[in-house]
């Protein structure tokens, strides 16, 4: 198992925003968690990427702990997020977002002499057309659309060449058509990584769900399945009716 | 195009500065006090181009730059005091004399060797900044509260300097000095040396700026002010850059320092108190912050504009100022470099809404 997480939990004044029994991710899955607002699936993300401090608990990447570590360390260890408002570098031009990111050493005298080599601009070149980014590779992020932002922030993440990629809602604020080519390249992605999404959309989930399918309500483990046996699981569908979101009972 | 435009104002800018004012003075236009009022601006522009680092690039407002500048000064002032004293046959400053001190304080042994003094120079204000910095940054202090700290922090060691006790001169400051390395500060030839000297620093000052600010270290701290934790999340150490930058920028503060001594003759703890710190920040903000040039220039302008507004309307200076920095923050958000796209940007927006409604 690549991710291990145990008996996870994490308060907010006195709500128990998270309390999580267990989570494994193997290497190379592609997992969707889905849950209500409020269930806790952000705050799920913010622990493993060092964002926010669990009061206790355990996990283990890569048979390593990376429990209350720095953003910093979680990062290099190889785990890359991508947060739900897309969060980029707005006054850096594109080609500057994703060479920022790009997988090299990052300390400050390496930085300062850092030159380009032929190599890394072909790598952000490739991920730039992968992701349509080659016609405003030199235009401030800030100008670009919300789709295109939270593409570039995809972008940024597949540039770090991360093991585990967390992403946060990648189709939330896209036409039908970028979500589905959003899906084509998580789906490709997951080939050479494991990926932990998050989201809402069920036409979206339906599409790239191919394996597993996690349930989160109030923080808690619900089930975990596959997207058939979430679908029509009684529970699944109560909580969401309970809560009158009407995208299960779309399906 | 825009290297272009860059080439040209830096013709301009040297020829300017490096050649007329130099011939004006030499042909007898110009008394040497111009030119070195001239010199003095430098010493704040070489200050401000580190204000724009810390401040315009990376977005963190320090308001004890001030504070670095006068460590400069007063390192430079200690030596020369030194010197004059020993020179005279006295075995320690007037001031101390009168104060009834009667060693020198330890504090002062090194700055007898000019070597020692400009060393102490910079490790000073770099070892003061790597403190401050390192505790600041690392438990995330940021924005309005970082300028709060360094102000209170300035305003500190402003009460300090002040005292007797402290050694320093106190509201008297240190003063009355008469050579530099065996040369007499009063003749003319030293005064348009120094000028000269000034000159190159800030030239030399504004290159490595603008290197810095051209290489991936510069883009990583662009990307900090944007957005600090997806620089974070990029695995990159923010604190380490922080502390960096905000030790360049204190070094830069106190290079200008050292060479604004001997062109004035006295420090005061008046240069680094609230408003002198403030001010600082002012000369960035007026000249567009998040543009080196516009550092300079506005550092520049806005010592020259004071220089005039103070022997016209001598009372009203700081409401001119404030008037302007007002206008700055409301309408020119990018200072005088950005007068020319900021005044583009509003008439594209015009025509757009006329064409629209029409």
């Amino acid at each position: 198992m690549l991710l291990n997480v145990n008996n996870l939990s994490v308060s907010f004044g006195g709500v128990h925003a998270l309390d999580l029994d267990h989570f494994s991710l193997r290497d190379k899955e592609l997992r969707v968690i889905i849950g209500p607002n409020g269930a806790g699936k952000s705050t799920f993300l913010d622990i493993i990427c060092g964002k926010t401090k669990a009061d206790k608990g355990e996990i283990t990447f890569n048979g390593k702990s990376i429990f209350g570590k720095s953003e910093v360390k979680i990062a290099e260890a190889g785990i890359g997020r991508k947060f739900q408002k897309p969060s980029v570098f707005p006054g850096l031009t594109v080609y500057d977002n994703l060479l920022l990111a790009a997988k090299m050493k990052k300390d400050i005298f390496t930085s300062l002499f850092f030159k380009s080599t032929p190599a890394l601009e072909e790598k952000i070149h490739h991920v730039a057309v992968k992701l349509s980014l080659t016609n405003v590779m030199y235009k401030p992020a800030g100008d670009l659309s919300h789709g295109q932002k939270q593409w570039l922030e995809i972008a940024i993440v597949v540039l770090q060449d991360p093991t585990l990629m967390l992403i946060d809602e990648p189709a939330a604020g896209m036409s039908d058509e970028e979500t589905e080519s959003t899906g084509a390249l998580l789906l490709e992605l997951s080939k050479s990584h494991s990926i932990i999404v998050i989201e809402h959309d069920m036409k979206f989930v339906e599409q790239i769900a191919n394996e597993l399918v996690t349930v989160l309500v109030r923080g808690k483990r619900l089930m975990e399945g596959t997207f058939a046996e979430v679908k029509n699981d009684q529970r699944v569908i109560d909580c969401y009716l309970g809560r009158t979101n009407a995208q299960l009972e779309t399906l | 195009m825009k290297t272009k435009n860059n080439t040209l104002l830096y013709i301009l800018f040297i020829t300017f500065f490096a050649i007329l004012l130099p011939a004006g003075y030499l042909t007898g236009f110009l008394s040497v006090n111009t030119i070195s009022v001239w010199g003095r601006y430098f010493c704040f522009a070489i200050a401000a181009l580190g204000i724009d680092l810390i401040w315009g690039y990376t977005g963190i407002l320090s308001m004890c730059q001030a504070f670095f500048f006068c460590l400069g000064s007063y390192g430079i002032a200690m030596h020369l005091l030194l010197k004059k004293t020993v020179a005279s046959g006295a075995t320690l400053p007037d001031f101390m004399a009168w104060n009834k001190i009667e060693t020198l304080p330890f504090f002062w042994q090194p700055f007898h060797s000019f070597g020692w003094s400009v060393a102490l120079c910079l490790l000073i204000p770099a070892a003061f900044a790597f403190i401050i910095g390192l505790v600041l940054f690392r438990s995330r202090i940021k924005g309005v509260y970082m300028a709060i700290i360094t102000q209170a922090l300035t305003l500190a060691m402003w009460l300090i300097f002040l005292r007797n006790e402290t050694n320093l001169g106190g509201t008297n400051g240190l003063t009355d000095f008469n050579s530099i390395l065996g040369y007499p500060l009063s003749s003319s030839s030293v005064k348009l040396a120094l000028y000269l000297v000034s000159l190159a620093v800030l030239c030399t000052a504004y290159f490595c700026c603008y290197r810095i600010t051209h290489s991936k270290f510069g883009k990583v701290l662009q990307a900090i002010r944007d957005s600090e934790s997806r620089v974070s999340y990029t695995a990159y150490k923010v604190v380490d850059y922080k502390l960096a930058v905000f030790v360049v920028a204190a070094l830069l503060a106190a290079v200008g320092g050292m060479l604004y001594l001997p062109q004035t003759g006295i420090i005061t703890p008046g240069r680094m108190d609230v408003k002198a710190s403030v001010e600082m920040v002012m000369w960035v903000a007026l000249g567009g912050r998040g543009n080196l040039k516009g550092a300079v220039i506005g550092a520049l302008l806005v010592n020259f504009l004071y220089s005039i507004c103070t022997s016209l309307f001598p009372d009203s200076w700081l409401f001119i100022l404030g008037f302007l920095f007002v206008i700055t923050v409301l309408y020119f958000d990018k200072g005088f470099m950005g007068l020319g796209d900021t005044i583009r940007q509003k008439f594209s927006a015009a025509r757009l809404k006329t064409s629209q409604t029409h």
